[in-house]
């Protein structure tokens, strides 16, 4: 006796077509004038709607999100938000005018500190802290849109989109929700008769506005070489010779900071001279960054899979199109969900910073006060078990993991890091300030960027600390203490079995690899100013006036 | 501005002809200089420092720099202007290397 489930099959393609004919009331078309946005958002979105605002590392949807936060309360309330970044003031003011509710978000950067404040005040309900592939699946899974606010570089007359180099997370929002009976709204910068290639087609996308100036980008991925010193290149001397060189790197994923920096400006000069140019770093998961032009130029790099693009990069992109992803138009392709996927699976190794580190190896760049959350990171930081394909950096430090007999290879997780950052605050540390961030948010779990079990290196200017070799915790902890230099975890080690780890190769020193300090000078890198990276580039590359002194 | 002086025990550095210098004396750097001292089991050690109160972690530095190097023998003057303990092992490092005339 199974009775027929009594219910609508079709109430959100229901919800959407009222919410059409709401907006057709109101006499809009397709394409919204850009002062009439709010009264579209007010038609279009129901109180406690799941909303996807666009917004990353590069393009953000920032005229659609002060818009939203522009609209009347007392119409839009109890809105959950869906966001890989909560960037922009705008992004707060939704809660703070109690507009949103609830927050489901990856990485929130320089709005970190009024987060942890509104999460403080109870003012806002944190749903959970993701890695932008976790945040991407959700949306197919328990958090899809109703509602996804996107940018695009242009629109047509029809609504199809360009996205221009800054593909980034837009592919994935509009799947999620065009598919699932949402809405779709775009700003774009321009509209055009004829768009260099499509995007997004037009029958994805209900609703298109030009906004009042193009949409806000940051030149995130920039470091001036002017500002690399003379530790950050002793320490990419040393992960050049000590892991890239040893593992035989070819695929991977770079952090954003100065350190790794350094190493993309050492591999035209000292890793050319250790006869490294076609053995390592050939095949790139990495924003466009500026710092990889001399690389790219000395014949390093056959490929680069790019997030999204970075300012200034266009032109020299579009005239290396064997090495970058590009249109038939001849611009860039980028695409977040892609190249996550990319650096979580097909990367040997991931290097990058971190602003604490614990006695286990657990990495987290939230301090106290601040909540930041992970971004892609933790993508590309961690072992895969899913990997099934071996390579030979891939099987070495499986093997070195587990043994000759070893079943699995291992993804070489690096963490490089000064001892002590600004202010002589200490990396290393025995306790994160995570474990009292998770108190003070009521959070399940301390916002650890890389767990412990997935790093298989430390580099700091004390030495290499490899973990793989590492057979008991004790064993891991003084590795870890024997490389965190003069802080007090460092300064608290058992001598005598840090040079015991010494003897067996787990930690070795910048003398114990072969190199002399005094190679360890600003005139070993490929470019020491970011007009050194124009001429490298042939004038292709055209920095931001704030990255300009000549 | 603080001074401070240290001795510690090392072995012998070989003798070397000239003193060497090295590092300048600009924010977060310093510059050190080395020149034979006056006994040759002895490391030497003068700094003067704008960073006042860190007494403690420049005697583990330097003590260490002493203990893991052939440094004996040796006169070290450093003039500092905040340099972070990574910087002064560097420089320590860079400016024995260049007295000893590339001599490990």
């Amino acid at each position: 006796m199974n009775a027929s489930l009594s219910r609508e099959w079709d109430s959100q393609r229901q919800s959407r077509k009222r919410r059409l004919e709401q907006a057709a009331a109101l006499g809009f078309g397709k394409n919204i004038p850009t002062r009439k946005i709010i009264a579209l958002l007010e038609a279009v979105i129901l109180p406690g709607d799941r909303v996807c605002l666009e917004g990353n590392n590069q393009k953000q949807a920032d005229y659609l999100a002060e818009s939203l936060a522009e609209c009347d309360p007392a119409r839009i309330n109890q809105l959950g938000m869906v966001q890989s970044v909560l960037a922009l003031p705008s992004h707060v003011d939704l809660f703070e005018r109690g507009l949103a509710k609830r927050l489901d978000f990856s990485f929130s950067g320089p709005q970190g500190t009024r987060l942890a404040k509104l999460v403080q005040e109870q003012r806002i309900e944190i749903g959970s802290i993701h890695t932008y592939l976790e945040l991407f699946g959700r949306y197919f899974m328990d958090l899809t849109p109703n509602v996804a606010l996107i940018a695009a570089q242009a629109a047509d007359a029809e609504g199809n989109l360009y996205l221009g180099p800054n593909t980034e997370d837009t592919p994935a929002i509009v799947e999620a929700t065009a598919f699932k009976g949402g809405i779709v709204i775009a700003q774009v910068n321009e509209r055009v008769t004829k768009l260099p290639r499509v995007d997004v087609p037009a029958d994805w996308v209900d609703f298109t506005v030009v906004a009042p100036k193009p949409n806000y980008i940051e030149p995130l991925f920039t470091r001036d070489p002017a500002q690399i010193t003379e530790v950050q290149v002793l320490m990419a001397m040393m992960a050049i010779k000590g892991i890239y060189a040893e593992y035989g790197v070819t695929r991977l994923n770079h952090g954003i900071g100065f350190d790794t920096a350094a190493i993309e400006l050492l591999l035209p000069t000292y890793a050319a001279d250790l006869g490294l140019k076609g053995k390592i770093c050939t095949h790139w998961a990495l924003n466009p960054h500026p710092t990889l032009i001399p690389a790219i130029e000395s014949g390093f790099v056959e490929s680069v899979h790019c997030f999204g693009s970075e300012v200034g990069m266009d032109a020299y992109i579009s005239a290396r199109s064997d090495v970058f992803f590009t249109g038939a138009d001849g611009s860039m392709r980028s695409n977040r969900a892609f190249c996550q996927t990319a650096g979580l699976y097909a990367c040997d190794m991931f290097i990058g910073s971190t602003l604490q580190m614990d006695l286990a190896g657990n990495s987290s760049t939230a301090t106290l006060g601040r909540i930041t959350g992970f971004g892609g990171a933790p993508n590309m930081g961690s072992d895969p078990h899913g990997r099934r394909h071996a390579s030979p950096a891939w099987l070495k430090a499986g093997r070195e993991a587990n043994g000759p007999n070893a079943i699995r290879g291992r993804k070489l997780v690096v963490q490089m890091v000064e001892t002590f950052r600004e202010h002589m605050a200490p990396v290393f540390v025995e306790e994160l300030d995570a474990w009292q961030l998770q108190k003070s948010m009521g959070a399940d779990l301390p916002p650890i960027m890389i767990y412990g079990d997935d790093v298989s290196h430390i580099v700091t200017e004390e030495g290499i600390a490899n973990l793989l070799l590492c057979r008991t915790q004790e064993e891991r902890e003084q590795a870890i203490r024997g490389v965190a230099g003069f802080t007090p975890v460092g300064m608290a080690r058992d001598r005598r079995m840090v040079e015991n780890l010494r003897d067996r190769g787990i930690i070795r020193r910048a003398e114990d690899i072969g190199i002399d300090p005094r190679m360890a000078t600003r005139d070993l890198l490929a470019a020491r100013s970011v007009k050194d990276l124009v001429g490298w580039s042939g004038g292709l590359y055209s920095p931001p006036s704030r990255f300009r002194n000549w | 501005m603080e001074t401070l002086n240290f001795r510690f025990n090392s072995k012998p550095a070989p003798p070397a002809a000239d003193p060497a210098l090295c590092g300048v004396v600009g924010s977060g750097n310093l510059e050190i200089l080395i020149r034979p001292g006056d006994a040759p089991g002895v490391c030497q050690v003068r700094i003067k420092t704008s960073a006042r109160g860190f007494g403690e972690i420049w005697q583990a530095v330097v003590g260490a720099f002493a203990a893991d190097h052939l440094a004996g023998g040796t006169m070290v003057e450093i003039n500092d202007m905040g340099a972070t303990p990574a910087v002064v092992s560097l420089r320590l490092a860079q400016v024995l290397a260049e007295y000893r005339g590339g001599v490990q």
